[in-house]
């Protein structure tokens, strides 16, 4: 089960409503990279994972990129509050606002609603590793991104946390990685899907 | 920053290193030093959390002991600006 906590996992204060930065940096609550689709891949995957280690790091990772889910979700809604028509239709905002008025709705950068489409969960341990490391890396460029176009230190402080979560995030994944080919035949890593074949590995 | 937010970010700070000190140990069940600090910070933020609930209000729903209003509903919820 999940049990709700009443605090961000990393603070967020932004003084100053900004709409246009809103438009892009919600792309990493519901666009193919964002925290969503993070949050979700991971907490699917796990069940496939036979190695108690790779479990462990799902599970907890699963649960780390809810919270940067609210984080995402809090950027947002602090950088459109009071905000005026005028401000909305200069800012490139109203594309937004005409569907959703300033709720926090899961979509990527160019308005595409957030689907299950933008991850697997192939049911092969290293193949969902393989993916979960790319997925990182991908989101972490976002950042790197997002990072260049927003100039606001109240914006700058939670994004750059973030950006750097997806980087131990890459790490332990890779270790992951590292321990399930441990488990398996050096000579090749291939040969069986420990999370579908019976007998598939080194250990019993 | 008021007194509110200051314990707040001190909560913060040690449930950044518990969580990544808990990542760490899944990949690393054994090392004896991460488990050390896990078990250090832990308790920190055991005692920490204690003080806020008591002082501010609940985190989380079983922290409330409440007879006549329930105050887990009570702003501010963590999205909103302090």
């Amino acid at each position: 089960m999940w049990q709700y906590e009443k605090k961000l996992q990393y603070p967020v204060n932004i003084k100053n409503p900004n709409p246009k930065l809103a438009k892009f940096i919600i792309t990493q609550l519901g666009g193919a990279d964002g925290e969503l689709a993070a949050a979700l891949r991971y907490i699917n995957q796990r069940y496939a994972m036979p190695y108690s280690e790779v479990k462990g790091i799902l599970t907890d990772i699963g649960t780390e990129e809810l919270a940067h889910v609210e984080i995402i979700s809090t950027i947002i809604y602090q950088l459109t509050r009071n905000l005026s028509i005028d401000e909305i239709m200069k800012s490139g905002f109203d594309t937004y606002f005409v569907d959703h008025t300033t709720g926090i709705y899961p979509v990527g950068a160019s308005g595409v609603p957030f689907t299950a489409a933008y991850f697997q969960c192939k049911g092969d341990v290293i193949t969902d590793l393989h993916e979960d490391m790319a997925a990182e890396q991908k989101a972490r460029t976002t950042y790197d991104n997002i990072l260049r176009m927003a100039d606001d230190p109240d914006v700058r402080d939670p994004i750059r946390f973030l950006r750097q979560r997806e980087i131990v995030h890459y790490q332990r994944f890779g270790e992951a990685l590292r321990i399930t080919q441990d488990n398996l035949n050096s000579k090749n890593f291939y040969a069986c899907n420990p999370a579908f074949d019976a007998n598939c590995g080194k250990r019993k | 920053m008021n007194e509110r937010q200051m314990l707040l970010n001190k909560i913060q700070k040690y449930d950044f290193a518990i969580k990544e000190l808990n990542l760490y140990l899944d990949t690393h069940p054994d090392c004896r030093r991460a488990l050390t600090l896990f078990n250090k910070y832990n308790g920190l933020l055991k005692s920490a959390e204690e003080e806020f609930s008591r002082r501010f209000g609940p985190i989380n729903p079983t922290q409330t002991n409440d007879s006549q209003h329930w105050s887990w509903i009570d702003d501010p919820w963590p999205w909103e600006r302090w």
